[in-house]
């Protein structure tokens, strides 16, 4: 299976988000936190499609890449799992570098927030993002799904329901 | 919230641009004011009069993920145009086929199913009991059939437990209808104004069950106490059992009782008797709300309608698929 950004976002959220999704569980279109992100999306930096190219390469997709300035940009609607989005983006660097596209600098956008969070390369991406694509395959190859996390995010988690429903 | 449409009246559904556009006929096919239908707001369309649409529009429902079930004059369901399955996962489909092989794992789920159905029957006829109906030896006869499903070792023995536990159960609708009797259920046709209604409400529970599997990734042919494949999407039967006597028994109890559905809603024929529109639409409305009532869900903390109840069930029939948790049947606890 190929590793993609979602993969990597969700290997640092929840590992047994990672293992639902990646068998096909998925749960995306339950959810309206889903659908407001996707709104997001399509209704803000409209003017950028023009300018900025639209990458897919290796099973990850770039919506926006400012090949001018060198400079990757993901669209996210909160903050909530911060770490997870730039994780994504230093995957989509490292994919790129391994393409021979390197030494670029990515940025996280928040236009709700009006917030937005730098992500420089350096060599080390390499390593960590190759190990982070290790992690991935095996926890989405193992016959067991990962226990739930009772953290804070799963309230909002649109695998709440699933994950938490007894009886 | 999306919503379910009932369709009685006979008409004309069309695309217009990204919404939908119903246009009513009347008998002598004079058209009447269309009426606008904002796709975002449609969960499923349930249809009992002359529908007249194109492939355009069924191509547009598709896109938009909504069903469109078909019932005859006689209100038997016919069939659905479900849109294509978009939700497909192979490990879903593999593990839910091996529990239906596996001969122990499927007793286990048909149990389970069988138990379900068995609690929400009692709980019933116990609320009926508080209310001054004397229900007491019908509830012992059937607690008496309930230790037996543990002990059952074939599915047919589980199938014929199910079948003795409701018709004693369907005993008890003359003791809790004032004005009307079953004297035993009747199907195809069916004899009485209850067995009208019986079969009508079970009918509408299928479908909402069936709609709610489409929205998840088990197969709903692959089922575990009814055989699989056999006439019906059978997952929706077994989980119907579960949710027939809170939602479908209680609401017939109610517009019985409480008179919102008398004698004069039914035909009655040499052999049959047909629910009257009047008598489809008291149901369908009072069975609407039932769905959105809700309750506070104990593990989730959190107000679920009991329509909502049904696809929870799905997500909890997933878990004891893939081995993460055992599959425990939805009781009414309040």
């Amino acid at each position: 299976m190929q590793t993609t950004g979602t993969h990597i976002a969700y290997l640092h959220t929840c590992k047994r988000k990672l293992w639902l999704f990646a068998n096909g569980i998925g749960m995306e279109h339950t959810s309206e936190t889903v659908a407001e992100g996707k709104l997001i999306a399509e209704t803000t930096y409209l003017d950028r499609a023009r300018k900025y190219t639209e990458l897919a390469i290796e099973g990850i997709k770039i919506d926006f890449y400012d090949a001018k300035n060198k400079v990757v940009h993901e669209v996210k609607k909160s903050d909530r799992v911060e770490e997870a989005h730039t994780a994504q983006v230093k995957y989509y660097l490292y994919i790129l570098a391994k393409n021979g596209i390197d030494h670029l600098r990515a940025i996280v956008e928040y236009p709700k927030l009006k917030q937005r969070e730098w992500v420089d390369w350096n060599d080390e991406l390499l390593l960590i993002a190759s190990k982070w694509e290790k992690d991935v395959q095996i926890i989405v190859n193992s016959e067991s799904c990962p226990p739930v996390i009772n953290a804070r995010i799963c309230k909002s988690c649109s695998y709440y329901e699933l994950c938490y429903v007894d009886e | 919230m999306k919503k379910t449409y009932y369709l009685f009246n006979a008409g004309r559904m069309s695309r217009k641009d990204n919404t939908l556009k119903f246009t009513p006929v009347d008998e002598n096919g004079i058209e009447g004011q269309p009426k606008y239908i904002p796709v975002e707001g449609v969960s499923d369309f349930y249809c009992f009069g002359a529908l007249d649409a194109n492939s355009a529009l069924y191509n547009f429902l598709g896109k938009e993920q909504i069903a469109v079930h078909f019932f005859d004059y006689y209100e038997h369901y016919t069939g659905s145009f479900m849109p294509k399955d978009y939700l497909l996962a192979g490990k879903m489909q593999i593990a839910q086929m091996k529990h239906y092989s596996n001969k122990t794992k499927r007793l286990t789920i048909a149990r389970t199913f069988v138990e379900g159905a068995t609690f929400n029957i009692i709980k019933n006829l116990r609320y009926y009991q508080s209310r001054g109906k004397d229900l007491a030896g019908l509830i012992e006869i059937i607690e008496g059939y309930c230790i037996q499903i543990q002990y059952a070792t074939e599915i047919e023995m589980l199938m014929g437990i199910e079948g003795n536990i409701r018709q004693v159960y369907y005993t008890a609708f003359d003791t809790i209808l004032n004005d009307f009797a079953m004297n035993g259920r009747s199907k195809q046709p069916p004899k009485n104004e209850v067995n009208a209604l019986v079969s009508f409400g079970n009918m509408m529970c299928y479908s909402l069950c069936l709609g709610q599997i489409h929205h998840t990734q088990l197969n709903p042919t692959i089922s575990f106490l009814h055989e699989p494949g056999y006439r019906r999407y059978s997952l929706a039967l077994d989980l119907a059992e579960i949710f027939k006597p809170i939602l479908v028994d209680r609401v017939i109890f109610k517009v019985l009782n409480k008179k919102e559905i008398q004698a004069k809603d039914f035909d009655v024929q040499v052999n049959s008797v047909v629910l009257k529109d009047t008598a489809r639409k008291v149901f369908v409305r009072t069975f609407e709300e039932r769905l959105s009532e809700t309750i506070k869900h104990r593990s989730l903390n959190r107000n679920v309608s009991y329509k909502h109840l049904v696809k929870l069930e799905c997500y909890k029939l997933t878990k004891h698929l893939l081995e993460m948790e055992t599959y425990k049947p939805f009781k009414a606890w309040w």
